[in-house]
């Protein structure tokens, strides 16, 4: 699949998964935003070397994705982007850092690779959160929740013209590159010689779509904001799930609830 | 050159969430209200369109690989550099949400890396004043301008990922090895992006030159209030850094100085066995420049003398240092005739 058709059908399986309906689908955009910066802020918060520490707050994201009825493996594909940069990065850990931190059996567990392995879970944990915001709140659910924190108006609703655009122009841009490709056989991507009229013609037809989007939003009445999302007050139950989620996170980070398990077994 | 949340401390997210949002409320407060709302469709449609170049595989001859296209010159040249600001953070965020490319928590440096560079210092510094410059071939310029902001523009954006990295201690990689790794890489591709950037800007140019933003025209009141804008949000970066930053400073060595002194305390022996008081070589010359430097260096090591234990130094330390980093660039801009003013 190449890069266009993978980019349409990620955004279609997003939107036929943040059309759900369970527990999760149905809590108020703002509690699951900001639980899901809170997650993600205290994930990296952990230091490198406290592994330990960092390994029960896998618990939250696998329940949550339990209580929002999406398989775990889902988002496992995303991973591609960000762990290339993680290992890159986190790779120089095992060879520079050889202070034994740990000895089972003849094997010697050192301070690097512990911070390695921390370094890709923290990856892994903060996309796992990501991924699962997206999955269960649309993105105009997603704006609303913005607006309620005060960002811009102009952001908010460029965010939502982007995003119905993408799909559009992605479609454009797959058309354009297929019969580009039909005309040059073997070839792997745009020659250099094309690069500027392929491209430009891209550009050229969007601005006048965009010229005509204007025109007919402004013949609409449109005055810089959208109506973004029907969305119904806050009620108990997301008052219970910011709180709840909220005080399981102060604790997974106050507690090191993997030595106490530990102690408690042994 | 997407940095991921893992690779993020929270503080330096936080802080480059601050740097971003200072210069995205620089740029809604500089984009008129009636722009807000004339640009705002053109604005979504452009970032959509970067959003779809960006997929598109371009060739490299010669090589067998291919190039993309990051976009924030491009949106800059098309867009201006308020609304080209804007809407990277928009495909920045959107590229974070549902491609996981990036991270919600590195969004601000993410922002700050390939869309500040692009389209501030590579607008403001670099895109205008050479298709500023009177007479001459236009596509030359145009060709000239992105290729050098593209290359420029990237490399800034490499080596803040490098300080990003580095500041939140993540790595053991020493930041000259992982500088001296990140740069060469970026060089060639802001060379690509360059390239690509040009490419459309001059099919443009050549088919309908009204749409590229035309920079001879803009009043010169607007002119100050930009380079002003740019410097203003430099300097107050600057000053983030290194007053938040600098609380989490470590007091241990640095690598370097740990690898030739060690710990004093477990001995030397672990080490290159050198001594930190003895170390150097004893001369007239090294002695006078230690003078020199013990009577200029009003905060030694970071800190207020007599009181280096001291947080709160540490973090006056870290913004007058920021200031004087902010003033030395200010100064080096002033003798680069940045601030020249404008012939009538």
């Amino acid at each position: 699949m190449d890069q266009i058709s993978a980019a349409m059908h990620d955004i279609a399986e997003i939107d036929t998964l943040a059309a759900g309906n369970s527990f999760l689908h149905r809590r108020h955009p703002l509690p699951k935003l900001l639980i899901t910066i809170l997650y993600i802020f205290t994930v990296v918060s952990f230091p490198t070397e406290q592994l330990s520490g960092i390994l029960p707050m896998i618990l939250v994201p696998v329940v949550l994705y339990q209580l929002a009825d999406i398989p775990v493996s889902t988002c496992f594909y995303k991973l591609r982007f960000i762990l290339p940069l993680v290992c890159a990065v986190g790779i120089w850990n095992p060879i520079l850092n050889r202070t034994p931190a740990l000895q089972m059996g003849r094997f010697v567990v050192t301070a690097g690779m512990i911070s390695f392995v921390t370094l890709l879970l923290k990856g892994i944990l903060s996309l796992m959160m990501s991924f699962l915001l997206i999955a269960v709140t649309s993105i105009e659910k997603i704006c609303y929740a913005l607006r309620l924190l005060h960002v811009p108006k102009i952001l908010v609703t460029q965010t939502l013209i982007t995003f119905r655009y993408i799909s559009l122009l992605l479609h454009e841009a797959g058309t354009m590159f297929q019969a580009y490709q039909l005309r040059a056989p073997g070839q792997k991507g745009v020659h250099i010689s094309a690069w500027g009229s392929f491209l430009g013609q891209l550009l050229l037809r969007s601005m006048d779509r965009a010229g005509e989007l204007y025109q007919s939003m402004e013949l609409r009445g449109f005055r810089g904001s959208f109506y973004y999302a029907d969305v119904k007050h806050a009620g108990k139950a997301d008052y219970m799930y910011f709180i709840v989620m909220a005080a399981v996170l102060l604790l997974f980070r106050s507690v090191n609830i993997s030595i106490l398990i530990g102690t408690i077994f042994s | 050159m997407h940095m991921a949340d893992a690779l993020l401390a929270p503080t330096v997210a936080a802080t480059m969430y601050v740097a971003s949002g200072v210069t995205a409320g620089v740029s809604v407060k500089n984009l008129r209200m009636d722009e807000q709302t004339s640009k705002l469709p053109v604005m979504g449609v452009m970032a959509a369109f970067v959003f779809a170049g960006q997929m598109i595989n371009y060739t490299i001859p010669g090589t067998g690989s291919s190039g993309h296209l990051c976009g924030g010159m491009m949106l800059s040249a098309l867009l201006g550099p308020y609304a080209g600001f804007l809407s990277m953070i928009v495909i920045l965020a959107i590229q974070c949400l549902f491609f996981a490319d990036g991270g919600l928590m590195a969004l601000g440096a993410n922002c700050w890396n390939m869309a500040f560079y692009g389209c501030f210092i590579g607008y403001f510094l670099i895109y205008r004043p050479i298709m500023r410059k009177k007479g001459g071939n236009t596509q030359l310029r145009l060709i000239v301008a992105s290729i050098l902001g593209c290359i420029i523009t990237l490399q800034l954006g490499a080596f803040s990922v490098c300080i990003e990295t580095f500041a939140s201690g993540i790595s053991e990689l020493p930041f000259g090895a992982f500088a001296a790794l990140m740069q060469p890489i970026h060089l060639a591709i802001g060379l690509i992006e360059g390239i690509i950037t040009a490419a459309v800007l001059v099919f443009v140019y050549q088919t309908r030159p009204e749409l590229l933003e035309v920079v001879g025209e803009e009043s010169s009141g607007q002119s100050k209030m930009s380079v002003k804008t740019v410097v203003v949000i430099l300097a107050v970066a600057a000053l983030l850094v290194g007053g938040i930053g600098s609380q989490f400073a470590s007091s241990h060595p640095d690598g370097l100085e740990w690898s030739l002194f060690g710990n004093s305390e477990e001995g030397y022996s672990a080490n290159m066995g050198l001594d930190e008081e003895e170390f150097g070589v004893s001369s007239g010359a090294a002695d006078t420049a230690a003078g020199i430097q013990e009577k200029t260096a009003f905060l030694p090591d970071y800190a207020f003398a007599g009181d280096e234990e001291n947080a709160m130094g540490t973090t006056v330390s870290g913004i007058l240092g920021g200031a004087i980093v902010a003033a030395a660039a200010v100064v080096i801009c002033l003798l680069g005739g940045f601030f020249r003013k404008k012939k009538s």
